[in-house]
């Protein structure tokens, strides 16, 4: 349960951009990991590619592409907030980030069913 | 419509070895502030209960305590807005160790001040004449928003970067220093910048915003923060620091 003074948008802004970090960097070496098969090991690298056509792997690719845009387009909400003049929209902003990064999680499901 | 006469407060009772909540029941009265039910209990149940206080109106800031899991200022708190199914859980402030009770000793918080550069370095005497600082001047209004500070320690209780990282100077303390960065009439910029750079500085803020979103005054430390980033940022591309 979140603490009560956690208990505001910003602070689930924080929690969300951590967690997207952290899920990214554990997918991370299991990505290197596919695409070094491809240097000795074609056959498993096609076995692996036909899976990851299926719709639950298709599915959880949105979930991942939804962590990579919501990490980036918090990051960069960061950015904003640390070196340009400060503005009052601070939660919009945020929650402007998380539309975005809905937005391309479904345009890449879209694309790709 | 039948109103609950009394609240059950749950207050922490204990010194820094530990302790626990106690309970107590106190009757509820219009207007009554969580102060008012605290000092209720001592002279009425308890008189060994410790809590600090003085003004009593919002402008000291000596009264703070973690109501409902939340740093208020008690006095300004009133008691019914935070009565949950009959209850208020009082506990001291977070981040500051117990000294007894609900009073904390606000030593490091202090200390973090100076650790900061919190203290005014004058570049002109009593023999000089009062320095001309225009009031809509950008750096005057930057230095503005900041210096109504009370230092009630409600924001450093709420920031949980310095939960984290016990070095870490906290929002009041870089509040303070975003506000002598801009007042025109310091002369010690450079050894503050360099303060406030390194380890437990600036930079280590997660930009959680807590601190503007609790501290009673409605100051926002967070954007003193990234005042104080974008100036050592600054002043490390030109080669100041």
């Amino acid at each position: 349960m979140i603490k009560p003074h956690r208990n505001h948008p910003l602070w689930l802004a924080f929690l969300l951009h951590r967690l997207s970090g952290v899920c990214l960097a554990l997918y991370l070496p299991v990505h290197f990991l596919v695409l070094g098969l491809a240097i000795d090991e074609t056959a498993r690298l096609g076995g692996v590619l036909r899976w990851s056509e299926t719709l639950p792997v298709e599915m959880a690719v949105m979930g991942l592409v939804f962590l990579l845009a919501v990490h980036l387009f918090g990051g960069l909400r960061l950015l904003v907030l640390e070196f340009l003049d400060w503005h009052d929209r601070q939660k919009s902003v945020a929650a402007a980030a998380v539309a975005l990064s809905f937005a391309a999680a479904a345009a890449f499901f879209l694309q790709v069913i | 419509m039948s109103q609950a006469k009394e609240a059950d407060l749950h207050v922490w009772r204990g010194d820094g070895n530990g302790g626990g909540l106690v309970r107590y029941a106190v009757p509820l009265r219009d207007s009554q502030t969580v102060l008012d039910a605290v000092t209720w209990i001592q002279r009425r149940l308890e008189p060994g209960l410790s809590f600090r206080f003085a003004c009593r109106v919002g402008m000291c800031g000596t009264c703070a305590m973690t109501v409902n899991g939340k740093p208020r200022w008690t006095c300004r708190t009133r008691l019914k807005d935070v009565v949950e199914n009959g209850r208020v859980v009082i506990a001291p402030l977070e981040n500051l160790p117990v000294i007894k009770d609900l009073a904390c000793d606000f030593s490091s918080f202090f200390g973090k001040w100076g650790k900061a550069g919190g203290r005014f370095a004058a570049t002109a005497t009593r023999l000089d004449a009062v320095a001309a600082i225009r009031p809509d001047s950008r750096r005057r209004r930057l230095a503005d928003a900041g210096i109504e500070c009370i230092n009630c320690g409600v924001c450093y209780s709420a920031c949980d970067v310095v939960r984290w990282n016990p070095a870490y100077l906290g929002p009041a303390a870089l509040n303070r220093s975003w506000t002598l960065v801009n007042d025109e009439r310091d002369g010690g910029r450079e050894k503050r910048l360099r303060a406030v750079a390194g380890a437990g500085g600036c930079h280590n803020c997660h930009s959680h915003q807590g601190c503007a979103t609790l501290c009673p005054n409605e100051l926002n430390p967070t954007l003193s923060i990234a005042g104080l980033k974008r100036a050592t940022a600054l002043a490390v591309l030109k080669g100041e620091m």
